[in-house]
């Protein structure tokens, strides 16, 4: 049963993902990205990642893909050519990651031993999934906490500035 | 000790001027000149010391001593020496003293006098050498002076070639010469001549494997090898053939230095040695009938040269090849008392002869061409009468000097076997052959009516003292040496050697019929040229094919040209361009344009473009990541 | 009956190469960017599993930083994209090659 939910997830993630780099439109790229992000969210559940779950929607499809709308709709992108000129060899290279990962895996015998399965019972603990990782983060993981912060403070700044009108014309040339 | 300054005022005088010769200039002469003079002074005296038949033997310094080799300086003064030391001192006594009047005024007034300075230095240090290395080193210092002599007008590209022919000539001998030293090393163990000398009898027998490293067995004697490496040197030295292109060539330089080195001193380098070495070379009879083949070729040779020259220098030149030629005929027969005895009176009338004619270039105004000149005699006196003596020694007139020592020197001949016959019949033909075309000389230079250049007619006339007084030191000397009774002085030196016997049969005999042949070649050159001027020409038409053989010195300059010089500057020609241009620059050069050519290829990774440096990374990704998956 | 690690680590795998490819393959900008988007989900996705698997809560904590960083990074990226849009009229990456020798 929960294969089956993994395997439709599973798909879902693989055909959005295609659709998002195969597509002409901008915005309709961005439309299949937000499907992704709904769908990773229901993977994050089964594994019972659930607070991660909520907040991917809240900030990956509420916050950046609202983002990437604004720029998008801002920007009037007109359709262009799709593929650049070294899409052949990428698409190559693609292939030839994907086989090497195959053959790394097959003679590291993660495909041909026993499935690794979750162990059972320890993860049902009373206390849940929010709970704990508020728990660590605010314990062990102070630190990179507040850097985070800090970061997001520097892209705010960033992004303020860069696109101020007055800055870039007296740069330009 | 005091002897050692023999040698030394001559060098002190070539460092003063050499240091000061700016300063010095037109007064060079005033530090060279006391200097030789000096050294005749003290030559005088060795020459009374070791005149009662004892030897001086000065060691000066041991330079360095390298496992079995030590290096001496020291002088050895034997009778030999001694005669030398008086040659040398006297000819460039003479000679200095001639310069300053010769080089009057030219701007290598200075450093003419430093070079002959040094030459004399050079020179005396050679015969006064008691060791082989020391006679070496001296050897090449006399051949660079000459080089430097040679060369003294150096502006002229014909000076230029004929000093480096000189060097480059006297190189090739010098070569052999070399081997020869150190063969003797390797069998006597030491360069001093003594010691050598005293084990050359024990030595005798020995004998060198040549082919040795090629595991071949090819004997030959060591002392003939010796002898015959030994004597390449003077093949070289003294302008025997083949090595005696150089000499002709050698006239470039300014006359008194023609008198100097390549008549009375440098050339007689190679004689000297032979005699020298007198007892290594009388323990090989091969060798010394080499010696003697090779002076009876050279003799004959330059003879049949001076016949045809028109250059009066040139004709001096060859008949001083060709009286090289008799004196190492002489030594290579034993007779090394009337080689010797030869090469001091030829010292003095050919010095004189050279001198002689430089007189004349100065008065026409350095015309060289006897053809131009002619009816000198009456405004040249002292050059003409002292020339005139001057070629009847050379022509063996009797009651010269030069007819008692070639008289000597055809007898000791004579006594030397079948060999030494046959080259004496040669040495009487070219004694006439020599009076013919010594008073050919003297008949169309002094003689006759004056083809003189009409815009120097007027102004020939005599040179002043310093010219002439040495002209007529040297004219008493030509026959006055006759009678000093030089062959008995010299007999100290080598014993063993017989005096050719005066009395008897065979002497009178040669003394007649060398005197007839001298005679009648002064009289054939002076019907030739005084009473019936157009036999030469019909001669010269006649003869056409020996004519220019003679002429052009027997194309052997134009032989060596063709299978030596030519393929040589050929090679280097193609080395150059092949090998040195194209390989070796090219390959520098080719590198630089590699490294070049690879920055140019590899801007075009550069596109500015950031999708293709994504590209780069992931392909740098993927090779690692295959890497690992392969290995 | 629980899903092996196996498939989490193929799809992540699978998604991070679209995603590369995506990236190295487009010229629009903008889908660029979305592309790397791709990525850093594959990313999330595997340690999100590893994290269930292993019972440590450590990837789940690193996904909440990726998380972050990756908001950060796509404001950033957006402001300089209107930025070169201002001065080239254009978001084709490949009017932008001022990185040229």
């Amino acid at each position: 049963m929960e294969t089956l939910i993994f395997f439709y997830f599973a798909g879902v993630i693989l055909l959005t993902a295609t659709l998002v780099v195969a597509l002409r439109n901008p915005i309709y790229s961005a439309l299949s990205l937000l499907v992704m992000f709904f769908h990773v969210a229901g993977l994050y559940v089964m594994l019972h990642a659930e607070f991660l779950a909520a907040i991917q929607i809240i900030v990956y499809a509420g916050a950046i893909l609202v983002l990437y709308l604004f720029v998008v709709m801002l920007l009037n992108i007109k359709r262009e050519e799709r593929f650049s000129k070294q899409g052949g060899v990428a698409l190559f290279l693609g292939i030839v990651l994907l086989a090497e990962a195959v053959i790394l895996g097959i003679s590291r015998g993660i495909f041909v031993g026993p499935a690794h399965v979750p162990p059972q019972g320890e993860q049902e603990t009373s206390v849940g999934n929010t709970e704990s990782i508020g728990e660590i983060l605010y314990s062990t993981y102070l630190f990179p906490f507040e850097i985070a912060s800090l970061i997001l403070l520097v892209a705010m700044i960033g992004a303020v500035i860069l696109t101020k009108k007055g800055i870039l014309e007296s740069k330009s040339p | 000790m005091l002897y050692a300054l023999i040698p030394l005022l001559p060098l002190f005088a070539f460092i003063v001027i050499g240091l000061f010769g700016h300063r010095i200039k037109d007064h060079a002469h005033l530090i060279a000149v006391p200097a030789v003079g000096l050294s005749f002074v003290l030559s005088l005296l060795a020459f009374s010391d070791v005149a009662s038949g004892h030897v001086l033997e000065i060691p000066l310094y041991t330079w360095a001593t390298s496992g079995e080799l030590t290096i001496r300086l020291g002088l050895y003064v034997d009778q030999l020496t001694a005669a030398m030391l008086l040659l040398v001192t006297i000819v460039s006594g003479l000679v200095h003293v001639y310069t300053i009047g010769y080089m009057h005024g030219e701007p290598g007034y200075a450093r003419f006098f430093g070079n002959i300075a040094l030459f004399t230095f050079s020179m005396l240090m050679l015969v006064m050498s008691d060791n082989f290395l020391q006679l070496f080193v001296f050897w090449e210092a006399v051949g660079l002076c000459s080089y430097l002599l040679i060369g003294h007008w150096y502006e002229r590209a014909s000076a230029r070639a004929a000093a480096t022919k000189a060097f480059l000539v006297n190189r090739v001998g010098d070569f052999g010469f070399m081997l020869g030293i150190l063969l003797v090393f390797v069998v006597f163990g030491t360069l001093q001549y003594q010691p050598v000398f005293g084990q050359a009898a024990a030595h005798s027998s020995d004998t060198v494997d040549l082919l040795g490293a090629l595991g071949g067995g090819w004997e030959v004697s060591a002392m003939t090898l010796i002898c015959l490496l030994l004597f390449v040197g003077a093949v070289g030295k003294s302008a025997q053939v083949p090595l005696h292109v150089w000499l002709p060539d050698a006239m470039e330089g300014p006359t008194p230095i023609s008198a100097l080195i390549h008549a009375a001193t440098m050339v007689t380098a190679g004689v000297f040695m032979v005699a020298r070495l007198a007892p290594l070379y009388n323990l090989s009879p091969v060798a010394m009938d080499v010696v003697a083949v090779v002076g009876g070729l050279t003799m004959v040779v330059g003879a049949t040269i001076a016949l045809t020259q028109t250059d009066i220098k040139r004709v001096v030149a060859y008949s001083t090849l060709s009286q090289l030629g008799y004196m190492m005929m002489a030594c290579g027969l034993g007779g090394y008392v009337s080689g010797i005895y030869h090469l001091l009176t030829h010292g003095a009338f050919k010095a004189l002869l050279f001198l002689g004619c430089g007189s004349v270039i100065l008065a026409v105004h350095h015309e060289q061409d006897m053809r131009r000149m002619g009816g000198l005699k009456e405004k040249l006196p002292v050059t003409y009468w002292t020339f005139i003596i001057g070629s009847l020694a050379l022509a063996g007139f009797p009651l010269t000097a030069g007819f008692f020592s070639k008289d000597e020197l055809l007898l000791s001949a004579w006594n030397a076997g079948a060999l030494g016959q046959t080259l004496t019949v040669l040495g009487i033909l070219t004694a006439g052959l020599t009076a013919f075309y010594s008073f050919r000389l003297v008949f169309v230079t002094f003689w006759g009516e004056s083809h003189v250049d009409p815009h120097h007619a007027d102004h020939v006339h005599e040179p002043g003292k310093v010219v002439t007084v040495p002209l007529l030191v040297l004219a008493v000397l030509s026959i006055v040496t006759g009678y000093i009774g030089i062959p008995d002085f010299l007999q100290h030196a080598f014993p063993g050697s017989e005096g050719a016997g005066h009395h008897g049969p065979a002497a009178t005999v040669i003394m007649v019929v060398a005197t007839l042949a001298g005679l009648i070649g002064i009289a054939a050159a002076y019907l030739f040229y005084v009473k019936s001027p157009d036999i030469p020409e019909r001669l010269m038409t006649q003869w056409q094919t020996l004519y220019r053989l003679s002429l052009n010195k027997w194309y052997v300059d134009e032989a060596y040209d063709k299978t030596i010089v030519g393929p040589t500057f050929r090679i280097a020609d193609r080395m150059w361009k092949k090998v040195d241009i194209a390989m070796i620059d090219g390959a520098v050069n080719g590198i630089a344009r590699g490294f070049a050519w690879w920055g140019w290829v590899a801007r075009f990774i550069q596109t500015g473009e950031t999708q293709n440096y994504a590209l780069g990374m992931t392909v740098g990704a993927v090779i690692i990541l295959t890497a690992y998956v392969m290995l | 009956m629980n899903v092996p690690v196996e498939f989490y680590l193929v799809l992540s795998g699978i998604v991070f190469l679209i995603g590369l490819v995506g990236v190295l393959v487009r010229r629009n900008i903008i889908i660029i960017l979305l592309s790397i988007e791709l990525m850093l989900n594959a990313t999330n996705i595997n340690f999100v599993a590893f994290s269930s698997y292993l019972g440590n809560l450590a990837g789940q904590v690193f996904v909440f930083f990726a998380l972050t960083v990756a908001a950060a990074e796509v404001a950033v990226g957006l402001a300089i994209i209107i930025a070169l849009y201002r001065h080239h009229e254009s978001i084709n990456v490949d009017d932008f090659s001022l990185l040229k020798w």
